[in-house]
């Protein structure tokens, strides 16, 4: 059993390689009580899979990509996305993996096991945050076991671990993970216990459901719940959950939901005397540990099996006390992300919708000042109401996407961790729907220059009168798109952005998104193909979900952008009638001094610095491929988006979805904004065209005009030729050598 | 010109070419020399050996400076020393100048070159494997190892 230590060769002395949880359950079996038995593949087996090949230089490759400080929380799931796909597509040297082999099929043969992380760090700082880590159950067979015990030693570097990375003293060059393979214990009922309530000290809690622990653990099925005075041991109160509706039961590759049988669903799943056993468990750990402890157990038969206990200060302790647990909170479950989605597509889009239309309709013109101003307030309230929609639904829905990901990555272990995102591009983002409109309105004006005209005299009625019939409906469906762009004083019937935006495109065809990439559809067999037919049609439910999440992602910020840009109607509206001399003026003042513009972010203003330093070669994430030259137009306000002309550079804070129609017409993308699955790594991969995000100085530090070369396969972009003798002084310069 | 294999100390030939074999197969890492409108350039490069000491590969994507000095001067030094920045390394380090021409590689031979150089540096895989990332081998005519101080001896290379 080569690497492989059994709990009772496993004493307090092998804590540093073992990890606490291991020597936790080894203590604990060696004291008699039932826990299943287990294997653990202690810390020093990781350091041998990371030194194998250079894997760990990769990991410190990626770690260093940006000051960690500078990322955003999606880049932070980026980060990890890409090491463990690293794990991933790792070999296990061949010493280990023999050694591995041998004692996993000696010990669990074919049958089922969990494999858990035991971080080393648990009990200090990581006991705080548990639950950073990979844990898997019903595992079955030896390379099953093998690709799951990569996963946890990848989870060593998971995006919530990232987050938590000062706390858990997270280092490269020394963190290690050490891995629990344990016999698979399918209770029938399964649950946590409190030997002492942190609320209360006298009383123990209890929380019990029907199936397998993990549900109760991750909240994902809702428990009874007892609460029992200790001594002498009586229950004090049973709080049944709502509704007892599922339980998570082991299937072929882990485990999935399946409705409760009328019958236990109308029935505790502990009786008052289980209860009062399962305290007792709690009860005999604590003193055993000689401190509360927190313990999940299960029961299966007539037998109660302790598979895990930690003093109870452990517990959800890393959550609530700063932004870090509402991203953790993003994370869904496919369960919970199939719900959200059916709210947004069946009621939070179509009431968008209805919003933006109803609101458009009204006649502003026609309001009193008195009423203009009430209008302004309640547009106003409704854009927060939507942007409170946005942040609870919208960004978390865009999970569903990464969930794919991370299942795509598992089954596959394709090179580049993004592949999946081309089986996401399958139905129409609004904003390439827009973008189509667009160009077959340039392709009108490059056939017929005349049209230039009437586009800059504001009406093409007379002149064209079929054309300007394409036009108003193209306002119809889209609005002027780019008065939402925020900021600007007038926007609404001044054509002159969008006749100067139809005329660049029409003096060089802009790019036509990408067809379907031809392979789409051969991954897409290959994905379902990597499933047993019974749970393909969960697969393609996923991707399915999936693709909903890709195409909100982009269309979230148009609809609600509709809203917003009704609100910036009517408050240039009310600033028309102050600039006019408006009656009720100073009840307009307040209003709209109400609306005074947000000062743009602190990354939009140009670089003020020592002028001698200046940046040539910027790094960020490859988030579209492809290489492009070309000179930069530094996006810093709405004009500067309305200079840009065909084959520059977008360079901007953020590819705002209501920004996207120079896409077509930009030679590449730069973005500070971080992440390889945002609007415009989204847009760009939709076009082709080379996109690098997470250019932390982009638009601080390049200035419009600057010779680009943007790399999109490996995230970097150059700044200038590289001369090396332009900027030397007169007689000191190299070529009079 | 050159005096083929000489060391002034009167050393052993032989013994030479195996200071520079071991040299270049521990060290990682290379300065590497370029040159355009007359004005040195020199920048720290991973390198892998090739199969003899005639060879030597780097990487490099194509937006860089040195690969805009190498596309209009090939001509190269690449210096590999294993020096650690301590005192003692006045007395006990060696360091070699390969000096030759760099060539592009495609193709085959690029591919070859890659592997050998991913033998060397694993965890530069997708870096290697990028379309942008230019892959080089260094034609050594030459190499001067420095050893003691200032032993020098010379090494002229076969093509």
């Amino acid at each position: 059993m080569r690497g492989l230590l059994a709990p009772q060769a496993i004493g307090p002395q092998d804590r540093p390689r073992v990890g606490g949880k291991a020597l936790r359950l080894a203590g604990l079996r060696r004291a008699g009580f039932r826990v299943p038995d287990f294997l653990c593949l202690p810390a020093e087996a990781y350091r041998r899979f990371c030194a194998f090949r250079g894997l760990s230089e990769r990991i410190g490759l990626e770690l260093a990509r940006k000051d960690f400080a500078e990322m955003r929380w999606e880049e932070l799931w980026d980060c990890a996305t890409r090491i463990r796909s690293l794990f991933l597509r790792h070999p296990f040297p061949p010493e280990l993996e023999a050694g591995l082999r041998e004692g996993l099929a000696r010990r669990f043969g074919d049958g089922p096991v969990a494999v858990r992380s035991s971080a080393l760090e648990e009990d200090t700082a990581g006991a705080s945050f548990a639950g950073l880590h990979a844990s898997f159950v019903q595992v079955s067979g030896v390379d099953a076991t093998l690709e799951r015990i990569r996963l946890v030693w990848a989870s060593l570097w998971s995006d919530a671990a990232l987050l938590y990375r000062r706390e858990l003293g997270l280092d490269p060059e020394r963190s290690a993970m050490a891995v629990i393979v344990q016999e698979m214990a399918v209770g029938e009922v399964s649950g946590v216990c409190f030997s002492r309530n942190p609320a209360a000290p006298g009383q123990a809690v209890v929380e019990a459901a029907w199936g397998l622990n993990e549900a109760v653990v991750d909240g994902s099925v809702a428990p009874d719940r007892w609460l029992v005075d200790r001594t002498p041991p009586r229950i004090l109160e049973h709080q049944p959950p709502p509704q007892r509706r599922r339980r998570l039961v082991a299937a072929p590759e882990g485990a999935r939901f399946e409705d409760l049988p009328a019958a236990l669903a109308g029935t505790p799943p502990l009786s008052p005397t289980e209860v009062l056993a399962v305290v007792e468990l709690a009860r005999r750990a604590e003193e055993h540990f000689g401190e509360p402890q927190d313990i999940e157990w299960t029961r299966r038969g007539r037998e109660l099996l302790l598979l895990q206990s930690r003093p109870t200060t452990a517990r959800r302790g890393g959550e609530g006390e700063d932004a870090r647990s509402w991203y953790l909170g993003l994370r869904r479950s496919f369960e919970n992300l199939k719900r959200l989605r059916a709210e947004i597509e069946g009621r939070r889009i179509p009431e968008a919708e209805r919003t933006a239309a109803e609101l458009a309709a009204v006649d502003l013109a026609r309001l009193s000042d008195a009423e203009l101003v009430a209008e302004i307030e309640r547009r106003r309230a409704i854009r927060r109401r939507w942007q409170e929609i946005y942040d609870a639904e919208f960004i978390p829905f865009a999970h569903g996407m990464r969930l794919f990901g991370e299942v795509y990555n598992e089954r596959l272990k394709p090179g580049d961790p993004y592949e999946f995102t081309s089986l996401l591009r399958k139905g129409g983002l609004l904003s390439l729907e827009r973008n189509r409109a667009l160009a077959r309105l340039a392709a009108a004006v490059r056939e017929r220059p005349e049209l230039a005209c009437c586009l800059d005299a504001g009406d093409c009625a007379e002149a064209a009168a079929d054309f300007q019939r394409e036009l108003e409906a193209f306002l119809r469906r889209f609005g002027d798109f780019t008065c939402e762009l925020g900021g600007r004083a007038l926007c609404a019937g001044a054509l002159q952005p969008l006749a100067r935006l139809l005329r660049e495109m029409a003096r060089r065809p802009a790019a036509a998104p990408r067809p379907e990439a031809a392979d789409a559809s051969r991954l897409e067999e290959a994905f379902l193909a990597s499933f047993p037919p019974e749970r393909r049609g969960e697969a393609a439910e996923l991707l399915d979900l999936a693709r909903a999440s890709w195409r909100l992602r982009d269309d979230d910020n148009l609809h609600v952008g509709r809203i917003e840009a009704r609100l910036r109607e009517a408050e240039a509206e009310g600033r028309r009638r102050l600039a006019a001399g408006a009656g009720e003026a100073a009840a307009l003042e307040r209003v709209l001094a109400a609306a005074a513009a947000p000062a743009p972010p602190a990354e939009a203003g140009e670089e003020e610095g020592d002028p001698s330093i200046r940046p040539r070669q910027l790094r960020g994430q490859p988030a579209g491929p492809g290489f492009a030259r070309g000179p930069a137009r530094v996006i810093r306000s709405p004009d500067d988006l309305e200079r840009f002309t065909a084959g520059e550079v977008l360079v901007c804070d953020a590819v705002d979805p209501r920004m996207t129609h120079v896409v077509p017409l930009a030679a590449a993308i730069v973005e500070r904004r971080g992440g390889m699955l945002i609007h415009g790594a989204i847009i760009a991969r939709e076009y082709g065209i080379p996109c690098v995000t997470g250019v932390p100085e982009a638009v601080r530090r390049i200035r419009t005009g600057d010779a680009l070369a943007v790399d999109g396969y490996l995230g970097i972009v150059t700044v200038g030729g590289g001369e090396l003798c332009g900027g030397d002084p007169p007689g000191g310069g190299c070529s009079s050598a | 010109m050159s005096r083929p294999a000489a060391s002034p100390a009167g050393g052993d030939p032989a013994e030479a070419r195996e200071v520079l074999r071991r040299l270049l197969a521990a060290e990682r890492f290379a300065v590497l020399a370029t040159e355009r409108e007359g004005q040195p350039y020199a920048n720290l490069v991973a390198f892998a050996p090739g199969e003899s000491l005639a060879t030597l590969f780097f990487l490099t994507p194509r937006s860089t400076r040195k690969y805009e000095n190498l596309k209009s001067n090939p001509r190269v030094a690449l210096l590999v020393a294993d020096s650690r920045n301590r005192a003692a390394d006045l007395a006990v380090a060696s360091a070699a100048t390969g000096i030759g021409e760099a060539r592009e590689l495609a193709g085959e031979g690029r591919s070859e070159a890659v592997a050998r150089f991913l033998a060397r540096h694993p965890a530069l895989e997708d870096f290697a494997q990028a379309p942008t990332c230019a892959v080089f081998a260094v034609g050594i005519r030459r190499y001067i190892l420095v050893r003691r101080f200032q032993e020098v001896t010379e090494i002229a290379i076969e093509p």
